[in-house]
């Protein structure tokens, strides 16, 4: 049994909720540990910051990587333009609820409340996706790919094209704010006013131990953001467990067949694309949007792949493996190598400035010079580990960590019926 | 033909099939309103600007050369691209990150052998870093030298590729290698941005200025993605027809298995695939940054979806498509300008991709296969 | 020397007179590929509650005609009726949905379901396959209950089929004829009227063959359901099919029942590769 098969035996003896809680909390006790290393004296601060942002980052990729499950891992849908639904959410909420009156320069909007927003941000992705949908559903796989990323590109120039920057909707003045981008209602605020109303005590006893009050406040976003993930999550898993989670699946497997059974395939493809696109306009908001500010920079094609490397280590087509593997993404390959690039040093050595410089030490036998370079610039590597990790998974365990669960698509227990009787469980 | 039968045929065709009508609609539109504005007339209707505006033939002409331009270097790294989507059977999203790779090769190459002798410190020029700028005027042999060392640099990097990422999966299905090929995109273009760093570097720049037809001018930079583009063109069309692998790689396009059972050795085919599309892409890359004069480490990447539309609106599989479809997009992100402000003018391009994969997948040249 | 289109045409009409309620008819089916002909003015019935075999040489035009009527082609000219409503041209999932199935030449099993999941899809006007219905929680119940009647049919049918000890197996790792009898258990879970069978018996064993054969005649005894069956076996179409269509190059050649068949002249000459 390879080492692969028996951490999934373990893994799959653990009930679905203890499996996510566990992992969260490995990573988190990986960055308490870290923290303490490095941090001296400051360690408590540095670890609420750390965990706090690995936490942010978890709950984002989640959500992202649940809404790419339900379109591709269930049913077939590649969709790599998920950087321009969340560019559609972002901006719609962003239009919602700017200010109507903002501080010179800055880019007017509706003055909207932030839950109004968030709603107008999901509803405005999914319709976008539905309309992108409409033609593009019925291309094979490969060429929705090119179809979607292209979307989403067009997407993130109209929202950079300065033409756009201020305009007047029905009369009011608004505008996506070109290239530099438009500062919004803040979704990090409402988590700063949780802590600073109701979480006063702890704000308090927190700063006892040195951890700093907007540390403490984006620990607390985190949180929030994983409820969100919890809610997705139960929304989903009734989607997927149920008539209509069969039926893409079996859209995903075999469409022609999926039709013959009377199952008319494109309205339940629609209907998946748009509440999938709805999910990443939330994320859109919420994850890149935290601070209440949103630029066509962030919202490049890349991301797509990130959260695509996610779904894969978790395993496409299980809905915990979406979490998992987002989780075992942000925080293992993205979050920490950059930390620990930042944190170690080599007592002394200065890293060069270029490879140059770094590979000469080798001539002399000095390993240091080259080691520094490569330490100081972890950030770029951590994505070459990131594309090598996509290439092993999909070469050895294209299954990821649990993807190869069978997860019934069922609202019903599947047990043979008792003579007489209906057996009948869950919910 | 009579009137009745032209507008019953006409009905029929819009019944039928909307999107062509639609398109055919759109283009007679963008055609009337250049007339009108290199006409210099505007035409209003109800107080708004419906056609015309001012054009001189002379921007005219230029916007067609940096199109042109362009869509050479683009048709000549697509036909990489191509061919590997129907010889291979995926879509290889590493390859923008193929040109990048071949175009800092060549012009590290070129670099050194122009900065040898004066003085300048290894380091700076490994890095592209002296501020220097190339001319193939005044430095034509660096230039030469990195052109050749692109092309021939990147068929390591493929074929290192290949072995590591590809040959391990050559029965996989085509989703499963599209997304290994996402893996070797990101791995590549950080290995590259983990050497030679995240800054944007001037490389080059013209150092000759020529004047054509009395109204555009060139660089010679850019004759020479002219000259080079085309001669390698037609090598390329020399090779595929009257060559013995040629034909066998038209074949294997069209189905491997037949190929495979009537003895064309199928691994020499794919790696000859690899040595051809990476060289082009190289040095297409190479190319491209000779004439914008800066080079990045995701230069290539930023053009991926332009390489893509290339290929799909000429025809995967069709090599004489990839360079037809390079000049046509080239031409599309450049003319764009005429009607579209310029922060969309690369949309236009994107817009074609996907206006062409929901009507006409095949593309242009579409069904024929590498050739 | 091929028989004169008039007189053919007559000898045809004549015998789908003699058939009574016509549950299916085809009328003058024309399909084109390109240059290619597959089906040439095909016309012929199916009597409601029959088991009609339809069978001809390689490359009659069978498996095009049955595309033709299912739905996967759109049918370059020519009609097809149905329970007296016309369905030329109709998307698959409509024809299901008036209760046509078809099962496929090569078992098409969804290879990474459960043999239960499977069968569980096939039902139309599951209350579960709403959204809506699925997520909310009051009507989430309906959808459990909805669930449970689906799957204890489910199970019915898996053990009328004898199948019922793989229900928790991936259907990809069923036998060929395992999956064959997979197939007709979900299509029969579609609660159909009529069901095309392309070549449902090709690679199966002689005692799963009679099986096979005996649950088709059950389901007409007792359901009344309707049978088109494309075979290859000459013994199952003529032991078995009480009307027999032969197609040749695309137009039926002949019609009858197995007697009528037998002693054709046409028939044989057109399976040992004469241009009749």
């Amino acid at each position: 049994m390879s080492a692969v098969d028996s951490v999934r035996d373990r893994l799959d003896a653990l009930p679905d909720v203890g499996l996510v809680v566990g992992f969260i909390a490995s990573i988190w006790a990986v960055m308490l540990v870290l923290a303490i290393a490095v941090g001296g004296a400051n360690w408590a601060n540095l670890a609420v910051g750390f965990i706090g942002s690995v936490t942010v980052l978890i709950g984002g990729y989640a959500i992202l990587a649940l809404a790419l499950n339900l379109q591709w891992g269930y049913t077939g849908l590649f969709n790599i333009g998920i950087a321009g639904f969340m560019a559609v959410g972002a901006y719609t909420t962003a239009v919602l609820t700017a200010p109507t009156d903002p501080a010179a320069g800055a880019v007017p909007g509706l003055g909207l409340p932030l839950w109004v927003g968030l709603i107008g941000g999901m509803a405005m992705a999914a319709i976008i996706g539905g309309l992108a949908a409409l033609p593009a559903l019925r291309l094979k796989a490969d060429y929705l790919a090119i179809v979607t990323v292209a979307f989403s590109e067009i997407i993130r120039l109209v929202v950079n094209w300065d033409g756009l920057a201020e305009f007047s909707l029905f009369g009011a003045p608004v505008g996506t704010g070109g290239a530099t981008g438009i500062s919004f209602k803040s979704a990090n605020d409402v988590a700063a006013g949780l802590v600073n109303g109701v979480g006063q005590p702890l704000v308090n006893a927190a700063d006892g131990i040195g951890v700093s009050g907007p540390n403490l406040a984006n620990l607390t976003y985190g949180v929030i953001l994983l409820l969100v993930v919890a809610a997705s999550y139960w929304v989903l898993t009734r989607i997927t467990n149920s008539p209509f989670g069969r039926v893409l699946k079996a859209i995903r497997e075999d469409e022609t067949v999926t039709q013959s059974l009377g199952k008319d395939t494109r309205r339940f493809k629609i209907k998946t694309f748009m509440i999938g696109c709805a999910l990443m306009g939330l994320a859109g908001v919420l994850f890149r949007g935290q601070a209440g500010y949103i630029s066509p920079q962030q919202f490049r094609p890349t991301i797509t792949f990130y959260v695509f490397a996610a779904l894969i280590i978790g395993g496409s087509g299980s809905n915990t493996g979406s979490i998992i593997g987002a989780a075992t993404f942000s925080g293992l390959l993205f979050y920490l190598p950059a930390r620990l690039g930042e944190n170690v040093s080599l007592g002394g050595t200065r890293a060069p400035g270029n490879i140059i410089d770094a590979v000469a030490g080798l001539a002399s036998l000095d390993p240091l010079p080259l080691l520094a370079y490569i330490i100081s610039n972890v950030s770029t590597l951590r994505f070459v580990l990131i594309g090598v990790v996509l290439i092993y998974i999909i070469q050895n365990q294209p299954e990821g960590l649990l993807g190869h669960r069978n997860e019934p698509a069922t609202s019903v227990s599947l047990d043979r019926p008792q003579s007489g009787s209906g057996g009948e469980a869950d919910e | 033909m009579g009137i009745a039968e032209f507008a019953r045929d006409g009905r029929v065709v819009l019944g039928d099939r909307p999107g062509a009508a639609v398109v055919a609609a759109v283009s007679g539109f963008l055609l009337l309103d250049l007339v009108a504005k290199l006409a210099g007339t505007t035409v209003f209707f109800l107080g708004t600007r419906l056609l015309g505006g001012s054009l001189t033939v002379g921007s005219l002409l230029s916007m067609v050369v940096d199109g042109l331009l362009v869509g050479l270097a683009v048709g000549l790294a697509g036909i990489g691209l191509s061919m590997t989507y129907s010889i291979l059977d995926f879509a290889n999203f590493a390859h923008g990150d193929t040109v990048t790779a071949g175009a800092f090769l060549g012009w590290v190459a070129a670099y050194i052998t122009a900065g040898l002798g004066t003085g300048a410190p290894i380091s700076e020029l490994f890095m592209l870093n002296s501020g220097r700028q190339l001319s193939t005027v005044s430095t034509f042999l660096p230039v030469l030298l990195g052109l050749v060392v692109a092309g021939v640099g990147s068929i390591g990097v493929v074929l290192l590729v290949d072995r590591l990422t590809y040959r391990p999966m050559r029965e996989a299905d085509n989703i499963s290698l599209l997304i290994a090929s996402i893996g070797v995109a990101l791995a590549m273009r950080y290995l590259i941005a983990f050497v030679f760093g995240t800054q944007t570097s001037g490389v080059a720049s013209g150092g000759l200025r020529v004047t054509v037809l009395s109204t555009v001018s060139v660089t010679d930079n850019e004759i020479t993605l002219l000259v080079v583009s085309l001669l390698l063109m037609l090598g390329v069309h020399l090779l595929l027809q009257r060559t013995k692998l040629g034909k066998a790689m038209r074949a294997m396009a069209d189905n491997e298995d037949l190929a495979r059972v009537t003895g064309i050795p199928t691994e020499r085919v794919i790696r000859l695939t690899w040595i051809l599309g990476g060289s082009l892409a190289g040095i297409g890359g190479y190319l491209l940054v000779l004439e914008s004069g800066t080079i990045s480490f995701n230069f290539g990447w930023i053009l991926l979806l332009l390489i893509f539309a290339a290929v799909i609106v000429g025809g995967i599989g069709s090599i004489y498509g990839a360079m037809a479809g390079g000049v046509l997009i080239g031409l599309v992100d450049s003319l764009a300008l005429i009607w579209l402000p310029s922060g969309l003018s690369r949309a236009s391009a994107f817009l074609v991709l996907i206006v062409v994969l929901l009507l006409r997948p095949s593309g242009i040249f579409g069904g024929v296969s590498t050739a | 020397m091929s028989e004169p289109d008039a007189a053919k045409r007559q000898e045809t009409a004549v015998t789908s007179d003699a058939i009574d309620s016509p549950l299916l008819e085809i009328d003058g089916l024309r399909k084109e590929f390109g240059g290619v002909v597959a089906v040439d003015g095909a016309t012929f019935s199916v009597a409601e509650g029959s088991l009609t075999g339809l069978i001809g040489p390689n490359g009659a035009g069978k498996s095009t005609t049955f595309n033709c009527i299912t739905g996967i082609h759109e049918p370059t000219g020519g009609r097809v009726t149905f329970d007296g409503q016309d369905i030329t041209g109709l998307a698959p999932y409509t024809l299901a949905n008036r209760g046509l199935v078809r099962t496929f030449q090569i078992a098409r099993e969804l290879s990474d379901m459960t043999v239960l999941e499977n069968v569980m899809l096939a039902p139309g006007g599951q209350v579960g396959e709403s959204v809506v219905r699925s997520v909310t929680p009051g009507l989430r119940g309906d959808v459990i209950r909805d669930e449970a009647d689906v799957r204890d049919r489910a199970w019915e049918t898996l053990e009328f089929f004898e199948i019922d000890h793989l229900a928790h197996e991936n259907a990809g790792n069923l036998s060929g004829g395992q999956r064959k009898l997979l197939e007709m258990a979900r299509v029969l879970m579609t609660d159909p009227e009529m069901i095309l069978l392309d070549e449902p018996l090709a690679g199966v064993n002689p005692t799963l063959e009679e099986k096979l054969l005996e649950r088709i005649h059950e389901l007409r005894r007792e359901q009344g359901l309707t049978f088109l069956l494309v075979e290859h076996d000459m013994d199952v179409i003529m032991n078995n099919c009480e009307h027999i269509i032969v197609m040749h190059q695309g137009s039926v050649l002949a019609e009858g029942d197995a007697e009528t068949i037998k002693s054709d002249e046409r028939v044989l000459e057109a399976y040992l590769g004469g241009d009749v």
